[in-house]
């Protein structure tokens, strides 16, 4: 399940819809907007995405890692627009029989999402803005 | 041929626009075509490490083909997460 949504990420619903009787292990990634980058306080962020192109590479990153990680089910959710410090701009869910590949699944799925899924940030600092070019 | 030119984030403000319908003459690829709206958007970074390409929402090189009715789309490394 991959979806591009433009309010706040509702990590309970997804837990609900996902998660089934025969998971032993329930993993959940969510990357925050962080306060500071590069030496300057950042008071807000803005995701902008190439939304067709994004969906479709989210969605190659469950298939691989359904086939390649021993996990049953993967979500990816990721919010665009304007978000303020703290707020969480990414969540990866993953729900498997074992810990050991959902952990390493999820992993997997956002390293690939910060390489791979056309999706940019802009900073927005006190005193100006700036568009992020390439993952950290 | 017409293909349809997509900008994003500091793409689509060098541009100054988001989405450009081109009609090209003959035969492209994603250089050439690249080469004439650089002509017309002066502001545009060269295409390589700072620009990459997608020809029909699949990431393209320089040298891939661009047919009519294709959308193509420049943006920069991309920064999600």
């Amino acid at each position: 399940m991959v979806r591009l949504v433009r309010e706040a990420i509702d990590l309970t619903s997804l837990r609900a819809a996902l998660l089934r009787p025969e998971d032993g292990a329930l993993v959940v990634f969510e990357g925050t907007v962080r306060d500071h980058a590069r030496g300057r306080r950042v008071c807000a962020l803005e995701y902008q995405a190439y939304e067709p192109m994004a969906l479709k590479k989210l969605e190659e990153i469950c298939d691989r890692a359904r086939r390649d990680f021993d996990i049953r089910e993967i979500a990816i959710v990721h919010r665009l627009g304007r978000l303020l410090p703290g707020q969480c701009s990414v969540a990866i869910m993953i729900c498997a029989a074992h810990r050991a590949p959902a952990f390493e699944a999820c992993r997997f799925a956002i390293d690939s999402l910060k390489k791979t899924v056309p999706i940019w940030k802009k900073e927005y600092y006190e005193d100006g803005a700036c568009w992020i070019e390439s993952g950290d | 041929m017409t293909v349809r030119v997509l900008f994003f984030a500091s793409l689509a403000e060098a541009a100054g626009t988001e989405a450009v319908e081109v009609a090209e003459p003959g035969a492209a690829t994603v250089a050439s075509l690249y080469e004439r709206l650089a002509e017309r958007f002066p502001g545009l970074k060269p295409l390589g490490a700072a620009c990459l390409c997608a020809v029909n929402r699949e990431f393209a090189r320089a040298d891939s083909p661009v047919r009519d009715g294709d959308e193509v789309a420049f943006f920069p490394p991309v920064s999600g997460g």
